[in-house]
């Protein structure tokens, strides 16, 4: 595992608010050289601590106006195997986000629609049709704020 | 702004990989680069395009367990929302805080080293958080998939 110190720390910060700043720029703002920035990013990267990209994008302004988390419980464990939900579930556009969970729930989704009835016909067509779906609990997203994490 | 049939065959490439060389992008979305960094500029000065993060494996520096934590909040004080926002807003370990309409008040996503680093983060900065009504652990397994892409 690796070692971070307050710079690469401070460098994870700056990158996870925007993850297009130079070395160059990078290095300005945390007193670096641009091949000292470019040398911590590089090891960073090769290290797996930077894992690609996030685009974040104004969904409602491009007509997708609704998020919703559901909690997914499996009906018949056993007979349908989590790999046939697993599969299903990941084809379909809406979902975003599919993980797998313990607790009240066996999987969390994130569905995104243009609204409360293009989600309804997202439900009731694709997710209470998915092989082995049991109770399916709905929590409509009104705000999110991604935190910085233990990087202080 | 407008969005138009082209900007939204950029963002429905981008957004399925958001990692790609602008080269590779400009050519899947059948744009020349010049027109790609046309149209990116203007999504972003319109803020259609709000932000490309770097994003951070936090498995990769040694927190191996992450936590969904759904809390249901005592309504009866008006400023329950708040207050317990700002609260979790102090726990380094919270990675994101999302908000909700339905059965779940607020949902923080939390992630420790272990199950002991994560029991007493849970014991002395979660269950000490004010308003508390509720509070239901998922603890997650697998994320399957995690894409922003959206059906556009």
């Amino acid at each position: 595992m690796i070692d971070l110190d307050d710079t690469d720390r401070a460098l994870l910060r700056a990158l996870s608010l925007d993850g297009t700043l130079s070395a160059g720029e990078l290095g300005r703002r945390l007193g670096l050289s641009q091949p000292a920035a470019w040398r911590r990013v590089r090891r960073l990267e090769e290290a797996g601590v930077l894992a690609g990209r996030r685009l974040e994008v104004d969904r409602e302004g491009l007509g997708f106006g609704v998020t919703v988390f559901l909690g997914v419980k499996l009906a018949t464990k056993g007979r349908v195997s989590l790999e046939d939900f697993e599969r299903a579930v990941q084809a379909i556009p809406e979902v975003q986000v599919v993980q797998h969970v313990l607790g009240l729930f066996d999987y969390r989704l994130r569905v995104v629609a243009r609204d409360l009835s293009d989600f309804e016909r997202v439900l009731r067509r694709r997710i209470m049709t998915l092989p082995g779906v049991g109770n399916v609990e709905a929590n409509v997203l009104l705000t999110e704020e991604r935190r910085p994490g233990p990087l202080g | 702004m407008q969005v138009d049939e082209t900007d939204r065959r950029i963002l429905r490439h981008w957004l399925a990989e958001p990692g790609l060389d602008r080269a590779v992008l400009a050519e899947r979305a059948g744009v020349t680069p010049a027109t790609l960094w046309r149209r990116v500029e203007r999504m972003r000065e319109a803020g259609v395009i709000r932000a490309e993060a770097a994003v951070i494996d936090w498995r990769a520096l040694g927190y191996a367990v992450e936590v969904s934590l759904r809390f249901t909040l005592d309504k009866t004080n008006p400023r329950a929302f708040d207050e317990f926002i700002a609260a979790a807003r102090e726990v380094p370990e919270v990675t994101s805080i999302e908000t909700f309409l339905g059965r779940v008040d607020v949902r923080l996503n939390v992630i420790a080293r272990d199950m002991g680093h994560w029991t007493g983060i849970y014991r002395d900065r979660i269950l000490t958080l004010p308003h508390i009504a509720e509070v239901e652990a998922l603890m997650l397994v697998s994320t399957i998939k995690d894409a922003g892409g959206l059906p556009i």
